[in-house]
């Protein structure tokens, strides 16, 4: 397939439009902006919708909108602006919309700054927002995956009526890099959302009326055990991983994203120098490969994680590894990203 | 027989009981909105979204495609839908706290946007799912569970008026308050309610009609006493008026 | 296995972004993995742009680079900063119009190009971006000219493409220059 140099965010973009997404809504932040704009060019060619929206709040509200209405739709933004997402994604969990974000992660806490970062981990896996719900995450390593991973993550959304997260940073985002895009889903192969997306009755059938309210406790919780059991079954089938030359790994880096690209880098330093380590990379965050990073503590004398976090991620590692080996932590905060030559000097001190 | 062919329940109405205080204009308002949307002959294209607030039950009222937005954010919800779905109806239902305080940025900019939706706007002057605390709307000197000694302009501000604020806006293309106390105001409410529609039909822009409403249940008074009161005091600080119809210079 | 790692700096304007962008995409085409990363961070804010471009036959792990193998410096600031992380034995291209201090390492090689005056001489300013391109391809050979055409082309479209002679000439013009 023919390559093009893209740009992060735009790739992001275009993968979206070719999975069908014919609706964003966004609203303007640094280092996103670029996907924004890119939609703002590009729908009206494919005869699709861009609003940019008052604010984060209203523009999550009217992903909800076009979610409801049963049709593919996605925005974009950076961590200052998910967190005022938040509120709507919990509504949109809770009346099982699907829909896909994606979240360009720079430095906080606050307004913080501008550089890449993975310090909305928590948000992002644990529940940002109130009540008993899930965002499915996906994290890409490269543009490549990027793409794919945005495409998929449509899918994913419809299969489970739930909204999906597509979790990056800055420096993906502002990356270019050769990539191949699969071709424009057929409108009319999209998953059928009839049975219950707001349409109006067209006289013919029943009222829809799909929310996340239900004052009967009972009822509610009925309502909320069934959105578990739609959890069991993303935790079942939807584990995303990678990986990295672990099959005699003596030491096991986990780091995901850009992290799980730029560990590989230490990796291939480190078998130069005749150390056994390799990577073991998720690439879903929620559902997290438990089970399947535990597998390594056998074989492993202990992990690394590596993270552009204070140590948010590690606390999923450590949950995974369940104190059967050490599981070592290293991170840069605030937009720095560690760099090769670093990681390999922290794991040097390890050894 | 004629008595029975006009008290009969619109057919955009679900049949389920009003679950309302006795005295609440909410029902008689649902009804209007139920009738016009019978007459229009838009019932299997329209789509409700319902609030945060005693109206928060509104969708099992009316046999209508609905959903409840988040506290404020119905105009957010129904641009969503309506830019996903133009060819359908889509109106939100919102109380005074929903609308003028949380959802102040929400309304304006979907009305600046021309949205092609209509609201319905009940303004009591109090909350009352939450139990009578004060409203952006709420009199000066009205006491209320948060401004037990009457709102002050000096702590709580003056009274919004929130369809003073939107007439300025030019994405308006239908805007009327009005009230539900008399026979002929009933009558009025019902015609300027299927303008805020038709403003909408016809792609003119955004509708909206701000009703004002009872609350006898927090304002403590009995229905015929609310009524007065109304009469009384709101429409002295919101003047019942047509603020912009472009749909009459249409027809 | 051929790997080059560039790190292109200079002040914003230069045009260091757009080197990054017309070699990654040569690279491209030439079927070779490749990664093009801005600059992040405070030198941003301290006059100077960079941008990394990575060209390699495996797989790119990091996009991130600790010591380049090679460095192309459009001013001062920028070969003071960079210089110092070059990989040994590895290339420091100058822009000697604007740079009139020498480097300090000697276990590097230096390649000393008057972009401005060459594109001066070919009459437009804005290209000695691409005589530094030039010189860069003469001197690492990481990609062919042909590739960095059809960037070019690629790249220049609509009334821009009336730029791609003067480029292809300040690219021509900087590779003269290293013979010399």
């Amino acid at each position: 397939m023919e390559k093009v140099l893209a740009r992060g965010t735009e790739a992001i973009a275009e993968a979206a439009i070719r999975a069908g997404c014919r609706l964003y809504f966004g609203y303007p932040i640094t280092p996103q902006s670029e996907l924004t704009e890119y939609m703002a060019r590009r729908m009206p060619e494919v005869g699709g919708v861009f609003l940019q929206g008052e604010s984060e709040v209203a523009v999550v509200n009217m992903v909800y909108g076009a979610a409801i209405a049963g049709k593919r739709v996605m925005t974009s933004t950076s961590s200052p602006g998910f967190s005022l997402m938040q509120e709507g994604i919990s509504y949109i969990a809770g009346a099982e919309l699907p829909c896909v974000f994606v979240n360009v992660v720079r430095g906080g806490p606050g307004l913080g700054d501008i550089q890449p970062a993975q310090s909305d981990y928590f948000q992002a896996t644990k529940g940002g927002g109130h009540g008993d719900y899930r965002l499915i995450v996906f994290s890409p390593e490269s543009l490549q995956e990027a793409v794919e991973l945005t495409m998929y993550a449509f899918d994913v959304a419809d299969r489970y009526r739930n909204p999906v997260l597509l979790l990056t940073d800055g420096l993906l985002g502002q990356m270019m890099e050769p990539v191949s895009f699969p071709e424009f889903v057929d409108l009319d192969s999209l998953p059928d959302h009839s049975s219950w997306a707001l349409s109006g009755t067209g006289m013919r059938r029943e009222a829809h009326r799909v929310s996340s309210f239900d004052m009967d406790p009972v009822s509610l919780e009925k309502k909320n055990m069934l959105i578990q059991s739609k959890y069991k079954e993303v935790v079942k089938n939807e584990i995303l991983y990678e990986e990295y030359q672990l099959d005699d790994a003596e030491i096991v880096i986990v780091a995901y994203g850009t992290m799980g690209r730029i560990v590989k880098s230490v990796v291939n330093q480190a078998r130069e120098k005749g150390i056994k380590v390799g990577v073991f990379r998720p690439i879903s965050l929620w559902p997290f490969p438990y089970v399947q990073l535990s597998k390594w503590s056998d074989q492993a004398s202990f992990f690394f994680t590596v993270e552009m976090s204070t140590g948010q991620f590690v606390e999923d590692v450590k949950i995974a590894v369940e104190g059967k080996r050490p599981v070592e932590y290293y991170g840069r905060t605030a937009g720095i990203i560690p760099t090769p030559n670093e990681i390999f000097a922290k794991l040097m001190e390890l050894i | 027989m004629i008595y029975t062919e006009r008290f009969k329940a619109p057919q955009s109405l679900s049949g389920k009981e009003f679950s309302y205080c006795p005295g609440c204009h909410h029902g008689i308002v649902h009804r209007l909105i139920a009738e016009v949307i019978d007459e229009l002959d838009i019932q299997g294209k329209t789509i409700m979204v319902a609030p945060v607030g005693c109206a928060v039950f509104a969708n099992d009222f009316f046999e209508l495609d609905g959903t409840i937005a988040a506290h404020g954010r119905a105009p957010a919800v129904a641009t969503g839908i309506k830019r996903a779905r133009p060819e359908n109806v889509v109106f939100t239902y919102q109380g005074d706290g929903d609308l003028a305080a949380i959802g102040t940025a929400e309304i304006i900019h979907a009305a600046n946007r021309g949205e092609k939706i209509t609201t319905i706007f009940i303004n009591n002057a109090i909350y009352g799912m939450t139990g009578g605390q004060m409203a952006p709307t709420t009199l000066l000197g009205m006491k209320t569970t948060t401004t037990p000694y009457g709102r002050s302009e000096k702590n709580e501000g003056y009274p919004l008026r929130v369809s003073e604020i939107l007439k300025e806006i030019r994405g308006v293309a239908f805007l009327s308050r009005t009230k539900v106390t008399t026979p002929q105001d009933v009558i009025r409410t019902k015609k300027q309610i299927k303008k805020a529609f038709l403003a909408q039909i016809e792609g003119l822009g955004y509708g909206l009609v701000e009703v004002l409403s009872t609350c006898p249940t927090n304002w403590g008074l009995t229905p015929i006493e609310s009524m007065q009161w109304l009469e009384e005091n709101m429409v002295k600080e919101f003047p019942i008026g047509v603020f912009v119809d472009k749909v009459d210079k249409v027809k | 296995m051929a790997y080059h790692s560039v790190i292109s700096a200079g002040f914003g304007g230069q045009g260091v972004m757009l080197f990054g962008q017309i070699l990654s995409m040569a690279a491209m085409f030439e079927g070779k993995f490749t990664t093009w990363l801005p600059s992040f961070g405070p030198e941003m804010r301290g006059g100077t742009a960079n941008c990394t471009v990575i060209i390699s036959d495996d797989y790119i792990a990091s996009p991130v680079v600790d010591e380049p193998t090679e460095v192309v410096a459009f001013n001062l600031p920028s070969m003071l900063k960079f210089e110092k992380i070059l990989k040994e034995n590895g290339i420091l291209i100058i822009n000697s119009s604007v740079i009139d201090t020498k480097p300090h390492r000697e276990n590097i090689k230096v390649i000393k190009i008057p972009a401005n005056d060459i594109a001066e001489e070919l009459g437009n300013k804005m290209v000695s971006n691409m005589v530094m391109l030039g010189a860069y391809l003469k001197a690492t050979k990481a990609v062919t000219l042909k590739s960095i055409e059809k960037a070019l082309q690629e790249r220049l479209t609509g009334k821009k493409s009336d730029l791609i002679k003067i480029n292809l000439e300040a690219i021509k013009a900087g590779m003269k220059e290293v013979v010399k």
